[in-house]
């Protein structure tokens, strides 16, 4: 064989060889597509569909008899209220939950099945977390059907979410800063305050943030707890003008969410709650998107200042 | 074996006696007996995985950190005569007399100036006047305080390599300890910020022992005033340093720097 020969049969192979990648990148642009323009044509119809209802009057309405008079007003103060109470029992639950399992469980059978129930409580149907709630918090506790029912059952619902981004994110720091941390005469605890949970923090918003993204959307346990698909009222506000100013009567005041008064307008029969449900559709995924650039970009805020 | 240098007695800071340390079922180290002098530098060779960094992180109790670790034996820190390894002793008593640099700097993501005061911090202190005299001490024994003066609150990243591992120095130096563990601190660096640090640990030894593992032996030859030749979890050879490199009593010792076997 001629050099010349050698090179060209060099390049026939490599030619040959290339020929997957490209097969494969359009594979993958393909089944890229097919999700992203799935999503892309619902959201645009959800978008079209509502287009007539998106006036100012939309969001500062009640539900109404009348579907041009009838508004989100108590869906999306509602979904904010048990968002926030949702992280505010979510947050501190899961990250004491993250932290105990990486920096102080013994590592022995009990801490592994501790740890195999908490992977399949992401798995349990969102239902049977309705079924929980309405036991325990509505009646046993007797929470009622209020905000702060619907706001823990969400938590539970997000906890493993939360456990596992906290996991993940303390692995993630480098086992030599641990030591330096522990190497200065920094206690168990020091570290952890001054060192894991600061430094894991970007991995654990993020956790948080994709956790009530994915709550915020769900409606089978808020129905199990028996929301209301008909609010025409706010709850109290948490200001008042007597001592001591604020008050948590919010806390147990009935509440609908987003998705329910959507669920509850698609099953209307008059044609024209389908504008008023694409409209609300629309504004919900809205909602979770702008969770999930929040959770992008706070990431990307936090970790910059971190490099390993 | 150890013969003083002229005119000079010295003082055991801290000795290992009879030292076994083992990983799970694997003895990881065999039987040690060495000095520590005090305000003198003791540097450890061998090849890798000879224990050298396992003998060294005995020192500070890190092994502790992980589970499936024992020590058997003892070292005998001075004055007061401690057991360092004794059940009895908590490690983070003993972490907060003896500090350690890393093989890597691993400054903490945090400003230069919270970095070197962390120790302090560690300690209960936050008078800022003092936090702030202490960091400065500490910036000026590391050579790093004319560099950094001006950006202490910077972040710690945004250092070189080099001034990297003097801030780590600088931590480690914050907290007056009496003992202070070098692990490879230059294995990292390029030999500019080798030669530095190795400057700055020679003039170290004016106030504080030091206990340095190199895989350099000029490294050891240089800023060394005793050297211990490990291999295989043993001690080898533990002499005065010129004395280890001019003329070894072990056959193993003089194959090793005579670069014959390693």
């Amino acid at each position: 064989m001629t050099p010349e020969q050698k090179l060209n049969n060099i390049r026939t192979i490599i030619a040959k060889a290339k020929r997957f990648d490209l097969a494969f990148a359009v594979l993958g642009i393909l089944s890229l597509m097919l999700g992203v323009l799935v999503f892309a044509a619902l959201f645009g119809q959800m978008f079209i569909d509502g287009a007539p209802r998106f006036t100012l009057d939309f969001f500062s309405s009640f539900p109404s008899r009348r579907a041009e008079n009838a508004g989100i007003l108590s869906a999306w103060v509602g979904s904010i209220l048990v968002m926030l109470v949702t992280a505010m029992a979510a947050v501190p639950l899961g990250v004491a939950a993250g932290v105990y399992l990486e920096e102080y469980a013994p590592k022995n059978l009990l801490t592994d099945i501790i740890e195999i129930n908490v992977t399949n409580l992401a798995g349990v149907p969102s239902i049977v977390y309705g079924l929980l709630a309405l036991g325990v918090f509505v009646y046993q506790f007797g929470f009622g059907q209020s905000i702060l029912s619907a706001g823990l059952t969400l938590a539970l619902l997000i906890l493993p979410v939360v456990i596992v981004a906290t996991r993940e994110a303390i692995r993630a720091i480098p086992g030599y800063v641990r030591e330096g941390a522990y190497a200065c005469g920094a206690t168990q605890w020091q570290t952890v305050r001054d060192h894991i949970v600061p430094y894991s923090m970007p991995g654990i918003l993020t956790g948080v943030i994709i956790g009530l993204a994915r709550a915020i959307g769900e409606t089978a346990p808020i129905i199990t707890i028996g929301a209301l698909t008909f609010i025409a009222f706010l709850p109290p506000t948490p200001i008042q003008e007597t001592f001591p100013f604020m008050n948590m009567d919010w806390l147990t005041a009935p509440f609908t969410v987003m998705p329910i008064q959507m669920f509850n307008w698609t099953s209307r029969p008059e044609a024209e709650f389908q504008h008023n449900a694409a409209a609300a559709g629309f504004i919900l995924v809205l909602m979770t998107l702008s969770m999930n650039a929040l959770a992008i970009y706070v990431r990307y805020r936090l970790r910059k200042n971190i490099k390993w | 074996m150890v013969t003083p240098m002229e005119n000079e007695t010295l003082t055991i800071k801290a000795e290992a006696k009879d030292l076994n340390f083992y990983y799970g079922n694997f003895q990881a180290l065999k039987g040690l007996n060495m000095p520590v002098y005090d305000k003198k530098v003791t540097a450890l060779i061998g090849p890798s995985g000879c224990g050298k960094s396992t003998f060294l992180r005995c020192f500070n109790r890190m092994h502790d950190l992980y589970p499936g670790t024992r020590y058997e034996g003892g070292i005998n820190f001075q004055p007061d005569n401690t057991n360092l390894l004794s059940d009895k002793v908590d490690p983070i008593e003993v972490r907060m007399r003896i500090s350690m640099v890393f093989q890597k700097p691993n400054p903490f993501p945090k400003s230069i100036f919270e970095n070197v005061a962390y120790g302090l911090r560690v300690r209960g202190e936050n008078r800022r006047a003092v936090l702030d005299q202490k960091v400065e001490e500490a910036l000026r024994s590391a050579a790093l305080w004319g560099e950094v003066k001006d950006r202490l609150n910077d972040l710690a990243f945004n250092l070189s390599g080099g001034q990297q591992q003097r801030l780590c120095i600088a931590r480690a130096l914050a907290t007056d300890p009496e003992l202070m563990l070098f692990d490879e601190p230059t294995s990292a660096l390029d030999p500019i910020a080798t030669a530095s640090i190795e400057e700055l640990v020679s003039e170290l030894k004016e106030k504080v022992t030091i206990l340095i593992v190199t895989h350099n032996m000029q490294q050891a030859a240089r800023i060394s005033d005793h050297t211990a030749y490990m291999y295989l979890g043993e001690l080898i050879e533990f002499g005065v340093t010129d004395q280890i490199f001019i003329k070894p009593q072990q056959k193993a010792t003089e194959d090793y720097i005579t670069g014959r076997f390693g």
